[in-house]
């Protein structure tokens, strides 16, 4: 149960129940989708970037608790980074879901995900939002898929 | 933990079925998982193996493997007659006329892929359709729509109502003069529908069309009898059958096996070979190029046998009073509804819980021990067709219990805790 809760924190949670920047960015320039097809989940990712730097962004689409959670404080922690901030934060954010290296310091309130960890089987639901991303920063036109 | 002994099998007694000695036989089921005993039912994407399939392919590696068909010793004359004896067990297990219309290979997914590539390329042409329905599984749509795609023909597919029951009349109407095969699953692996195969059959070859029925769910969970569905083509996974994976088998009629093509060339599928000519082999062995997976044919033989001993009627009757109280114990759940209410159903309870993702019910479920399967199923259209993702499904065999389904009701409401 322990591990479970850990997973499932109530932060995550709440922010699956009531996801921030949930919706089309109409001022987007950047934009991917991604897709995972063992689980259905499938998400779109919204970016206005100018001078380097993500001025906004928002996200839409369904999947599961982890995922949704997982974009939504995605999409917080990166609006003013620039993209090579952006970059580096996924690398980290992946490192703390594989259980890899101990950034959960620096992660701020991203550091809830480290229970993933614990779970293989859902990292893959943790980064998919994080994966949109990165091919919308580098326009890539095919959508990106976690299997 | 559990420690493999030797449990006398061929004792469960007629009429009884004994579910302690059954699960005996099922070395995997005796183990915990995070701290829980394991309550499998995930049946439908696999099923365990009873120790009889295990010591069987043992067996066959410790003293019986050569290779088949070929050499005079001792070793392969042993190795010949226990595949063999898997084709005649299969053939009575689904009441074939002969054991040479029995083909063995990889599964239901070669099956279906071998009818589709040789009657199918011989017999559908530009115009022509193939006809499935909205419950299939991806393999038996995606080898039909490679058919279609590569012959300029149409794939057509018959509506399913709300329960997940195919809509016979619509089904009906569009079948034609065009229309050169019917494949159908006989038990949907996300639904739990069982179609009526035979009045398909019926209203199929007043076309004259084949029909191919996809029997990887229906196999374990009833008594098939070929010549009664009158169906064309029945195909059988082997691991959904209590028996190994990597082995399968099709049905045939033989007039239709005799007049197909072979699948592919090699040993084994031939009468005689020079380099002007080829002379295939007769039936069953046209269809089984190259040396075969000997071992687990074996394995499988040794399934059936098993099955045999319990009797399908009765597996058949367990199942179903196991689907009809985990119906009404998940029913009782707020916020869950059950996706596939067909009138004609078995073995497969699929639902999905207001608010909350399959994937979340299936990682907390396992937590409590229960292993259940989350996810489209590969039926990505009957997912579609309910307007929902995803579905977490539990699926029953033959060992499972009712208190294997009131953990299943307490993992549930787990879930709901958790997540709430």
């Amino acid at each position: 149960m322990s591990e479970l809760r850990e997973l499932y924190q109530e932060t995550i949670l709440e922010h699956s129940r009531k996801p921030r920047n949930f919706g089309i960015l109409e001022t987007a320039n950047h934009k991917a989708e991604g897709y995972n097809p063992l689980c259905g989940d499938h998400y779109t990712v919204f970016l206005d970037v100018k001078d380097g730097a993500i001025q906004n962004l928002s996200f839409e689409g369904s999947g599961c608790a982890i995922s949704k959670a997982s974009a939504s404080m995605m999409t917080q922690s990166l609006k003013g980074k620039t993209t090579a901030e952006a970059e580096a934060l996924f690398t980290k954010f992946h490192d703390l879901v594989t259980g890899h290296g101990n950034s959960a310091e620096e992660m701020g309130k991203l550091a809830v995900f480290g229970g993933v960890s614990e779970f293989p089987l859902r990292v893959k639901c943790a980064t998919l939002a994080w994966h949109t991303l990165r091919a919308a920063l580098r326009g890539e036109q095919q959508a990106v898929s976690t299997e | 933990m559990s420690t493999v002994v030797k449990t006398p099998r061929q004792v469960h007694a007629a009429g009884g079925y004994d579910l302690k000695k059954i699960r005996a036989d099922f070395p995997i089921l005796h183990q915990e998982i995070h701290g829980k005993p394991l309550v499998y039912l995930d049946n439908a994407a696999t099923t365990q193996k009873p120790l009889a399939v295990i010591e069987a392919i043992e067996h066959y590696y410790r003293r019986d493997n050569a290779n088949i068909h070929r050499g005079v010793h001792t070793l392969s004359e042993r190795a010949t007659e226990a595949y063999e004896k898997t084709r005649v067990a299969a053939q009575k297990l689904i009441n074939a006329a002969s054991s040479s219309e029995i083909i063995f290979l990889r599964g239901t997914t070669e099956a279906i892929n071998l009818v589709a590539q040789t009657y199918g390329r011989k017999n559908v042409g530009q115009g022509d359709e193939v006809l499935i329905t909205a419950m299939e599984h991806h393999s038996n749509i995606v080898p039909w729509q490679m058919l279609c795609e590569e012959k300029g023909a149409r794939l057509r597919v018959a509506p399913i109502n709300d329960r997940g029951e195919l809509i016979l009349e619509e089904f009906e109407k569009l079948l034609s003069a065009k229309t050169k095969i019917v494949a159908v699953g006989h038990l949907s692996n996300a639904l739990g529908t069982i179609n009526p195969i035979q009045q398909i059959a019926r209203m199929a070859h007043a076309h004259n069309a084949v029909v191919l029925v996809d029997g990887a769910q229906a196999a374990p969970r009833m008594a098939v009898d070929v010549q009664a569905l009158d169906c064309d083509f029945y195909a059988i996974s082997g691991h959904k059958l209590y028996g190994p994976t990597g082995i399968g088998f099709l049905y045939g009629k033989t007039k239709l096996l005799d007049a197909m093509p072979p699948y592919q060339g090699g040993g084994d599928m031939i009468a005689s070979v020079t380099f002007d000519k080829t002379i295939y082999n007769r039936l069953p062995y046209k269809f089984e190029a190259g040396t075969p997976n000997i071992a687990d044919t074996i394995g499988l033989g040794a399934a059936i046998e098993y099955l045999n001993q319990l009797g399908l009627e009765n597996i058949e009757q367990h199942e179903s009073e196991l689907l009809g109280y985990a119906t009404e114990q998940v029913q009782k759940i707020p916020g869950i509804s059950v996706i596939g209410t067909a009138r004609q159903k078995a073995g497969v309870l699929s639902f999905v819980i207001e608010n909350i993702h399959p994937h979340d019910i299936g990682t907390i479920l396992d937590h409590e021990g229960i292993a259940v399967r989350t996810g489209h199923h590969c039926a990505q259209p009957v997912m579609q067709r309910f307007g929902i993702p995803a579905t977490a499904r539990a699926s029953f065999g033959l060992y499972n219990t009712r208190e294997e389904v009131d953990a299943l009701v307490r993992g549930v409401r787990k879930v709901i805790e958790v997540m709430g």
